[in-house]
């Protein structure tokens, strides 16, 4: 078994504009939103890209207290479709549990039928009054799915989300 | 949109013929401008559609078409099972069913001026609404599964309604063909406690006012006069529709290989009609559209609920109820032949012309009502399906306004705060769940509506009875 690594993030204030250090952005896509992120590793990049989702549902996502935990996990052939499974099984916890998340640990791990995934992902209930939602993500797309390498060695996954 | 490889084809009609892996050319009904205004992404993607297998006659876009998932959204595009046609979960896309519903009130519009911002704060109280909302019913399993059999129909049985108002939905409230045990448990999940509520985005609940009537032969018989109040909503599966879409555009995406479809683009996603995967997915979608069904009576019953108390002179009655994301089963004239085809509409509303069997006695001579939703503070359209000798895009038409800035951009540039005061100086309350949400919904990121729906017109898709100006918004 080949290790791919770990990430998590920090529950940097989001921004669309991205300040330095800041690992996630959103970018543009006609009717829906582009998410983006990016990390030492894949799974570095997941949970920032999961965290770029929750910048879109919510207008105060860094008010979200680590209060509770819940898991997630997944496989896929490849990393761009764990990529895929990755975000929509957050959008199951979240739309099922009526939860909102911040930090997300993920390992993502390579065996011989592809990639496995799984995710500790730290939150508490929807707070309307705190947490601002904004709007329902629908489902992540296929829509700009990439998960890959850059030349400075860090790793990037994005795609569009369905609103 | 580069327009180079477009010949006009008809009144705000243009065709580009096949080339290289296309099977059938694309037609685009739009005028001039619409066209060059469109993304190059909508060529693209028509590209892709025109060489699926099975396609019959051209991959079709309404004016209001822009850049989607595999297909575009104001895409329309019809298999033939038999010549091994496909379908796909991309060109039904994530939320199978959503479409628009509007309710006649009998009641004027000054009635409603007169107590509009009780109505609104009402109306905004009792609807559910935006992220994380809940609705009033929690559905055990076997609950779930009447409701995804059954439809509106379920909901009118739990009286939710009458059974009038079936005559005025599409498939009589109640689409044939759902497989509840094809939808797996995890959008049963997601739904136990959303029918019966409106979503976020896009969707929303409004008040109108009837102020321009076009064709008053259709308007009668479809109960519209100046002055008059409608309720118009507009949302559609929820949750469990988004799940089924998710579930199957990756299980399409990994099974399109085996059956020989190579897919230009992964969002394409689809396999055979008759394959395996083809047949638990129409039927999964099937339940799919009963539950839209079901979500838009149950929310009629909560509207009919505040006006009684508030507006007990009105009695909201059905004028008809359209779904714009669906495949759906249809007999068309192809070449002089019958033939039965499945008919993706993904933002795009079904107009069947007049004498259409499916429509009620008293439309008969109109044709079917085509509801096009325009934005908070722009006009929304009540059209009519057409027919005539030459049927166009298997009968379809636009479905809205369709976005011209990304929800990025609106956020830039408007304040949902100022967006919701600009439009109560100009008469309308806006009720929202969220101020950011208002500003990405701002009417200004949007085309104009009245030009869509004008090249609906002059192209032959349908023809406009009445247009309506919002009073009341409420949204997610």
């Amino acid at each position: 078994m080949k290790f791919v690594g770990t990430g998590s993030t920090s529950g940097l204030p989001p921004s669309d504009t991205r300040p330095e250090g800041n690992s996630w952005e959103h970018f543009h896509h006609e009717a829906d939103v582009g998410i983006r992120g990016w990390g030492a590793t894949p799974a570095a990049a997941f949970a920032a890209a999961a965290e770029a989702m929750m910048a879109v549902i919510l207008a105060a996502p860094h008010r979200v207290e680590p209060r509770e935990t819940a898991t997630i996990s997944c496989r896929a052939a490849d990393l761009e479709l764990l990529f895929y499974d990755w975000l929509n099984d957050l959008l199951w916890e979240m739309d099922t549990g009526g939860r909102v998340y911040r930090r997300f640990e993920v390992t993502i791990a390579e065996n011989r039928e592809g990639f496995s995934l799984t995710a500790v992902i730290v939150g508490e209930p929807l707070d309307r009054r705190r947490h601002r939602p904004v709007v329902e993500v629908k489902g992540a797309t296929f829509t700009a799915l990439a998960v890959r390498g850059r030349d400075d060695g860090s790793w990037l996954a994005q795609c569009v989300v369905d609103v | 949109m580069e327009t180079g490889r477009y010949t006009a084809a008809g009144p705000d009609a243009w065709r580009r013929e096949p080339t290289g892996a296309m099977r059938v050319p694309i037609i685009i009904y739009a005028d001039r401008e619409q066209l060059r205004a469109m993304d190059d992404k909508v060529d693209e993607q028509l590209e892709h559609v025109a060489g699926l297998p099975g396609i019959v006659n051209a991959a079709y876009a309404m004016p209001d078409a822009h850049w989607g998932y595999g297909f575009p959204i104001g895409g329309v595009a019809a298999f033939d099972a038999d010549a091994g046609g496909v379908v796909s979960a991309g060109g039904v896309g994530f939320d199978i069913s959503c479409g628009v519903r509007t309710m006649l009130t009998g009641v004027h519009a000054d009635e409603i001026r007169s107590r509009q911002r009780l109505l609104a704060d009402r109306l905004a109280r009792e609807i559910p609404a935006g992220v994380g909302s809940r609705g009033f019913l929690h559905l055990k399993p076997r609950e779930l599964d009447e409701m995804l059999a059954g439809g509106a129909r379920w909901a009118v049985g739990r009286g939710y309604g009458v059974k009038r108002d079936l005559e005025r939905i599409e498939e009589r409230g109640c689409m044939a063909g759902a497989e509840p045990e094809w939808v797996s448990e995890r959008a049963k999940k997601r739904q136990q406690d959303e029918v019966g509520t409106l979503g976020s985005g896009n969707h929303y609940l409004e008040v109108q006012e009837v102020v321009e009537i076009f064709a008053a032969d259709a308007a009668r018989a479809f109960g519209l006069r100046c002055g008059d109040a409608v309720v118009t909503l507009h949302c559609g599966s929820r949750g469990l529709g988004h799940q089924i879409g998710t579930e199957f555009l990756r299980e399409m995406a990994t099974a399109a290989g085996r059956h020989g479809i190579v897919l230009p683009d992964r969002e394409l996603a689809c396999v055979p009609v008759q394959s395996e995967t083809g047949r638990r997915y129409l039927g999964a979608m099937a339940a799919a559209v009963n539950c839209a069904l079901a979500n838009r009576q149950v929310l009629t019953h909560l509207v009919r609920g505040v006006f009684a108390e508030l507006l007990p002179a009105a009695e909201p009655d059905l004028l008809y109820d359209v779904s714009h994301n669906t495949c759906k089963k249809e007999t068309h004239l192809v070449d002089g032949h019958e033939r039965q085809l499945h008919v993706h509409r993904k933002g795009a509303t079904r107009s069947f012309g007049p004498k259409h069997s499916s429509l009620p006695p008293e439309l008969h001579d109109h044709g079917q009502p085509v509801l096009i939703g325009g934005t908070m503070g722009t006009s929304s359209y009540i059209l009519a399906g057409l027919g005539g000798p030459v049927e166009r895009a298997f009968s379809s038409a636009c479905h809205g306004a369709g976005r011209t800035m990304s929800r990025r951009q609106a956020c830039k540039r408007w304040r949902g705060r100022a967006v919701m005061d600009e439009l109560e100086r100009r008469g309308i309350i806006v009720r929202g769940a969220s101020f950011k949400g208002l500003a990405e919904e701002a009417p200004g990121a949007y085309k104009d509506i009245d030009g869509v729906v004008a090249a609906a017109e002059t192209a032959g898709l349908a023809r406009r009875v009445a247009r309506v100006t919002p009073l009341i918004c409420i949204k997610g």
